[in-house]
């Protein structure tokens, strides 16, 4: 039964990580094939740097993916602390109206943003591009930040923002010191979930870009005419790597973090 | 438990590696004797004046092109086009990209996005005159348009030649395995041929693959017939059997691989392919085939019509055509940057055809009558998704039966289990 558990946790790794390496072995291919290995160079990732139309589009989605998803758990954590201190039923309503657009589909989403900023774009010389993109991703991301905030609220001590004020802080200062601390969790993990959700965003982006900037998942589908390049495959595993060593930084942090405890543990 | 993961991905991925580079040592070592001298291509232009004159003026244009049509300088020695206009002009270009004709057809339409320049196919081209939503072009700002050959001018989709100008063409062929079929042997009726069932590919969309059953038949490939469509539509589901798949460029890999022998695609993709891999050739049937061409527009509604017409002017200059041409592998239309091509290139037989032939073999597509548009589609899905007698149909549900009896015994042993423990 061990043996067995062991072989399916390798098949189910496999399963989840042979893309990603057979995307990494074929950015390192010398042809543009991506069934037949014939040598190995790093062509793709020098060309990479020099193809100026995905360098802007990985700096439009990073610049939108940063703003979008800064604005959208500012905006969150603002209405999550509002929905928390309402009455039973509109708080109910209020939170299944945020949770649609999760629910929803996004093409839904997309079409709905393009007509209404069509409507406007008539009327107020909006133009389609990066300011109706980055209008859009905070529009998906909100959602996200509420219901990750809100159950960190619920987990508070609701008198504890009541003690603050009593023993002297302002409100303001009441929530910096003393609410903010406790559901920064929740923010953080609001922020970084709507982060990815904005870096891969393909749907909505799609109908919502315009004539001044697209972001990377557009330019990627854009080449499916002539043949997606391997410059991607190289953009990609530089990607993954990136995450992967953040990944063992964080880890590594938090390992430091823990072992003061334990060795403390120790010596008692 | 992580350490081992670790070691097993590091392993796994080193000995790919090493398979790769061993395979390859040969030539890696007779690459590096090409790789010392790099041609550097220079661009001059003819009116340096005319160029210069919005130079100051912080304008900037917007370009909404094809993905991968552009030749980016990302090959070393070759020119960044976009960047060279920049240079010349001080007019900035928003350059975005698209995937098919009617992607763009969508984003002009959806209104919004205001576009300079659009490069549009043949019969989006004639579709979108028909709609007034291309303007005309005034052709004394587009000096260089005395360079475009005189077969591509007065297109069939643009009568008058008022809205357009070429950027590039191409026809419509054959790839084949050299080392297993005959250049002879291929017309268009091999792609129906039993002896190949299996290692045959078609086009994924209909129009093309329309097109092809439509010269078989010897109808027009323009043709709006509601009898003609659906016989061809017959002819194309006749073929069902021994097509592998319906692919678009899922053909580069699959073809590659050798996992199919015969495709028909477009001539400057063949080439690329055929770069890399010796078996393959490429043949025009004899008995007539689609020429394409994608041409440089201006949309109705743009705001910079003058400097959009700068940016045809300099796509037209024999330097940059060269490296448009060089860069995408499609056949440019422009004289000059003919004149300066290989004389390999000139002479394939592939990219550039005798006018003659051009001339009598070849149709330009145009647009069809909504009515015929809609018919062609339903008669392509309706081929697509009828039912053949293929062995793999109960592959799937059988699976997933499987699968769902699986995942019921484990929740009864689960069950069980938990009932034992309860005493």
């Amino acid at each position: 039964m061990k043996k067995f558990s062991k072989i399916y946790l390798a098949l189910v790794l496999m399963f989840l990580y042979m893309p990603i390496f057979v995307l990494i072995v074929f950015s390192f291919n010398t042809t543009k094939s991506r069934s037949v290995m014939s040598g190995f160079t790093l062509d793709w990732y020098v060309k990479l740097f020099r193809n100026e139309l995905i360098m802007t589009s990985l700096r439009n989605t990073v610049i939108i993916a940063i703003i979008a998803s800064i604005s959208a758990t500012i905006l969150g954590t603002a209405a999550a602390i509002g929905i928390s201190k309402m009455r039973k039923f509109p708080k109910a309503v209020v939170m299944n109206i945020t949770n649609i657009p999760i629910i929803n589909p996004e093409i839904v989403t997309g079409v709905s943003l393009m007509l209404l900023f069509v409507f406007f774009a008539a009327r107020m010389n909006l133009e389609f591009g990066f300011t109706t993109l980055l209008i859009a991703h905070i529009t998906f991301n909100v959602p996200y930040v509420i219901l990750n905030v809100m159950p960190k609220l619920k987990q508070m001590n609701p008198f504890l923002y009541e003690a603050a004020q009593d023993l002297g802080c302002g409100p303001v200062q009441a929530f910096f010191k003393v609410v903010l601390p406790e559901i920064t969790p929740g923010v953080l993990s609001g922020f970084l979930m709507s982060f990815t959700f904005s870096l891969d965003d393909f749907v909505v982006s799609y109908f919502t870009s315009g004539s001044t900037s697209q972001t990377l998942p557009i330019t990627i589908y854009s080449m499916t005419r002539r043949k997606v390049s391997p410059e991607i495959n190289a953009l990609s595993t530089l990607i993954f790597i990136i995450v992967v060593i953040i990944l063992v930084i964080k880890n590594i942090i938090e390992h430091r973090n823990d072992k003061p405890v334990t060795k403390a543990k120790e010596e008692i | 438990m992580l350490k081992k993961i670790a070691a097993m991905f590091l392993s796994s991925f080193l000995l790919t590696a090493a398979l790769c580079s061993c395979s390859n040592v040969q030539e890696q070592e007779n690459d590096a004797d090409d790789t010392e001298e790099v041609e550097y291509q220079t661009l001059s232009v003819e009116d340096e004046d005319y160029y210069t004159r919005f130079k100051n003026n912080g304008i900037s244009i917007n370009v909404y092109n094809w993905g991968e049509y552009i030749a980016d300088g990302s090959e070393e020695g070759t020119l960044d086009v976009n960047a060279e206009f920049t240079k010349l002009t001080g007019i900035k270009v928003n350059y975005t990209t698209y995937a098919t004709n009617e992607e763009l057809y969508a984003k002009l339409k959806g209104g919004g996005a205001s576009y300079d320049i659009i490069i549009p196919s043949d019969y989006m081209i004639s579709r979108m005159i028909k709609e007034n939503m291309l303007t005309k072009l005034d052709f004394n700002n587009i000096p260089n348009f005395k360079y475009i050959k005189q077969t591509f001018v007065n297109p069939l989709y643009d009568p008058q030649n008022e809205y357009s100008v070429p950027y590039t063409w191409g026809t419509v062929g054959i790839i084949y395995d050299k080392t297993l079929i005959d250049e002879r042997d291929i017309d268009w009726d091999i792609l129906w041929n039993e002896d190949y069932a299996d290692r045959i590919l078609m086009f994924d969309n209909p129009r093309d693959a329309f097109a092809i059953a439509e010269i078989l038949l010897g109808y027009s490939i323009n043709t709006e017939n509601s009898d003609e469509l659906k016989k061809a539509a017959e002819k194309l589901k006749e073929q069902k059997k021994v097509v592998q798949a319906y692919v678009m460029d899922e053909i580069f890999d699959k073809m590659g691989a050798g996992e199919a022998l015969i495709a028909p695609y477009y001539a400057g993709d063949a080439i690329t392919l055929m770069d890399e891999y010796e078996d393959l050739g490429f043949v025009i049937p004899k008995s007539g085939t689609n020429l394409f061409i994608d041409a440089m527009c201006i949309p109705a509604g743009s705001k910079q019509k003058e400097a959009a017409e700068m940016y045809i002017n300099f796509m037209c200059e024999p330097d940059i055509a060269y490296a448009t041409t060089s860069y995408i592998g499609y056949s440019t239309p422009n004289t000059a940057a003919y004149d300066m091509l290989d004389d390999e290139i000139k002479n394939d037989g592939i990219s550039y055809l005798d006018d003659e032939y051009l001339s009598k073999n070849t149709t330009v597509f145009y647009n069809l009558s909504d009515e015929a548009n809609i018919e062609m589609q339903n008669l392509w899905t309706e081929m697509k998704s009828a039912q053949d007698e293929t062995k793999n149909k109960w592959i799937v549900p059988a699976f997933m039966i499987i699968c769902v009896a699986v995942s019921i015994g484990i929740l009864i042993r689960r069950y069980i289990k938990n009932k034992k423990d309860i005493f």
